[in-house]
């Protein structure tokens, strides 16, 4: 070690001036043990009362209200949600859709981002990637309640049956199926692959017999040798692709949902770059809102450090940025159309009635707060981003409301007009969502590897052969 | 150290303390003409896979292969169900077009490409596996925290518990130790 720091010494007279070097992924490094002990220790050591005092309501909520709910329309039927002629989409699509968009922020954080190669990633990866997992259920599980017969839900699937009947390949819809089932099975594959290498760490530091035994069977018999590692990232590489593409793809697949519709509002081709961009910029929310808590109580602020939350808030600006760049089209093209019912949706939307509070908070929100991230002064206070993280949830949560019901109230007969209110059954299904999402969540945070222990390792100075730190001028060049 | 009737020899391990260490001691085992060892690092090593040889790994060909599988047979899927088995007329668009089926199969592609990502590296490393010779070893355990552990194995031509001993202490591996064979 004390070879090491010596090398230090003379690696800073070396180093080019402060302000071009870039920030380190950790701070205060103190040696790969020590990293081990900070990444491991809170899903090793006694349960702090924040965790009960947040898991104990959103347990509530995804064990009692969210089965309550669920059961009471799956035996009744449809007609308990405020879902009505002619809004046949109401909230149970508003929360798939916002849902789906939660997701998207995390593959792209550990997926895009670890083929350009950010370092910065590995630190929230793991906790980009639960994120997407858990929503991803939540959100697959409106489509299938939405049908309304949920016992049926398996004609949607190519299954030889005795009616003699396939699904129709031909509609978004179906595609849409396909999408988010194999959005959650590769979402949950990359995540847990990744997982992998550090339930060997966990299993090597296991002290009782229980710990041993469970993370030894999830490790798989792991032992890091260079044999594995060579197809292990040889695999990662791929599955990080895929997801990438999943990343353009699902999103897209649910704006050709409505797009391929005839309603004014939707039949738009920009639709499914739209939610593609709207879900990143809503999950680039969701991270900012898990990110600033969990990095302070679980005591990882030298590991996910400001200018990780730096660098989240800049994408979570570009994304807004694009998001108002499409606003601003579609009110456009909505104009320069020339179509009167066009016209008379978007008009709608702003200065209608009913649902114009939605449509004047989302430009609020997507417009306007989210230009307060172009300062550093915000996107350093974590205060600040976490509630800006919260409005951004709010703020698409809104989008994807004016798009949905926005559109189909009041479509092109008068006759045809009406009004959607979402009802407490709706209500408490989104609540028993999120109850069950935080729920999952902080089960992970606290009994599962939330750092990628052995990629931030990778990334350290430590780990790299030819750094001083990683040994090579240590009486090398033989 | 005599090893007569003690059970079967898996290998020598030795600890060293930065890849660097590591990547050098693994140039001179190379050198020395052994062929049947290995390195456990608690993070990929880069250019440690060149150092041994490795080609590149299968594992992309699997994923390749699983992708192409789901991609056909979701494409014929879709031509069976909708084109041949049950014609079904939708708007007046073609029975099976490229259009209406790129969509699904390309997603089924991803799916296939990812369980044969996941499969195939998987099983190319043996995994899962309930036991290890080296996870008996007390000392391995740091191998996933920060040591870098090499072990040559005694199925090597030239391995020799005393001359191998010998060299991994003269390469600067500490606490070199045997392995034993799991019965």
């Amino acid at each position: 070690m004390s070879d090491a720091v010596t090398n230090l010494e003379e690696l800073k007279k070396l180093a080019p001036p402060v302000e071009l070097q870039r920030a380190p992924v950790i701070e205060g490094n103190k040696g790969l043990g020590w990293l081990t002990d900070k990444l491991s220790v809170f899903a090793e050591g006694k349960t702090p009362l924040w965790w009960w005092i947040l898991f104990l309501p959103a347990a509530f909520s995804a064990t009692v209200i969210f089965p309550v709910c669920l059961f009471y329309q799956v035996f009744t039927g449809v007609g308990v949600w405020g879902n009505n002629h002619p809004v046949m989409w109401g909230l149970d699509i508003v929360n798939f859709i916002w849902w789906v968009g939660v997701a998207h922020a995390g593959t792209l954080i550990s997926a895009l981002l670890f083929l350009t190669k950010q370092h910065w990633r590995t630190t929230i990866g793991r906790m980009a990637e639960a994120m997407t997992v858990f929503s991803v259920m939540m959100a697959g599980l409106y489509p299938a309640i939405h049908v309304g017969r949920a016992w049926f839900d398996w004609f949607m699937f190519p299954i030889p049956n005795s009616n003699g009947l396939w699904p129709q390949f031909k509609s978004p819809l179906m595609w849409d199926v396909f999408a988010v089932n194999t959005y959650l099975v590769v979402s949950s594959l990359f995540w847990f692959m990744g997982m992998i290498p550090d339930f060997g760490v966990f299993r090597d530091r296991a002290t009782t017999r229980v710990r041993k035994a469970i993370f030894s069977i999830l490790a798989m018999g792991w032992t890091g040798s260079a044999r594995q590692w060579h197809h292990y990232e040889k695999a990662y590489v791929v599955l990080c692709g895929l997801c990438t593409l999943l990343v353009f793809t699902v999103s897209s697949i649910v704006g050709l949902d409505f797009c391929t519709s005839q309603i004014a509002g939707w039949h738009a081709t920009i639709f499914p770059l739209y939610f593609v961009i709207g879900a990143v910029f809503c999950g680039f929310g969701m991270m900012m809102v898990l990110l600033v808590p969990l990095r302070k109580w679980c005591g990882l602020e030298n590991v996910i450090t400001l200018s990780h939350m730096d660098k989240v808030a800049k994408l979570a600006l570009v994304a807004g940025l694009v998001i108002d760049y499409i606003y601003a089209m579609e009110f456009f093209i909505a104009w320069y159309s020339g179509d009167t019912y066009e016209r008379w949706v978007f008009g709608h939307r702003l200065f209608g009635h009913t649902y114009l509070y939605l449509g004047w908070t989302l430009i609020g929100i997507n417009v306007c707060v989210t230009q307060l991230l172009w300062f550093k002064k915000i996107r350093s206070s974590m205060k600040a981003l976490f509630i800006i993280g919260l409005l951004i949830n709010i703020g698409m949560w809104c989008e994807r409301f004016v798009i949905v019901v926005g559109s189909l109230y009041q479509e092109f007969l008068p006759a045809n007009w009406g009004k959607y209110m979402p009802t407490i059954w709706d209500i408490g299904l989104y609540i028993g969502t999120l109850g069950a999402f935080f729920m999952l969540y902080l089960l992970f945070v606290k009994f599962l590897p939330v750092i990628a222990i052995q990629e931030v390792k990778g990334v350290m100075p430590e780990g790299d052969p030819h750094h001083p730190l990683g040994g090579a001028k240590k009486g090398g060049q033989s | 150290m005599s090893k007569n009737e003690a059970p079967k020899i898996y290998g020598l391990m030795a600890e060293f303390n930065t890849p660097g260490d590591l990547l050098r001691a693994a140039e001179k085992v190379r050198a020395e003409g052994y062929n049947r060892w290995d390195v456990f690092t608690p993070f990929p090593i880069h250019g440690m896979d060149k150092l041994m040889g490795l080609k590149n790994s299968l594992v992309g060909w699997v994923a390749l292969a699983g992708g192409a599988f789901m991609f056909l047979n979701i494409a014929g899927l879709i031509w069976f169900a909708n084109a041949f088995d049950y014609p079904l007329m939708v708007g007046g668009k073609p029975m099976f077009s490229a259009p209406m089926t790129f969509v699904p199969s390309y997603i089924m592609l991803i799916m296939g490409g990812a369980l044969g990502a996941l499969i195939g590296m998987l099983g190319i490393n043996q995994l899962p596996r309930l036991h290890h010779p080296l996870l008996a070893k007390k000392r391995f355990a740091l191998a996933s925290r920060d040591k870098f552990i090499m072990v040559i194995g005694a199925e090597d031509e030239k391995f020799c518990a005393t001359e191998t001993k010998q060299l991994l202490e003269s390469l600067g591996g500490a606490n070199v130790d045997i392995v034993e064979e799991i019965a």
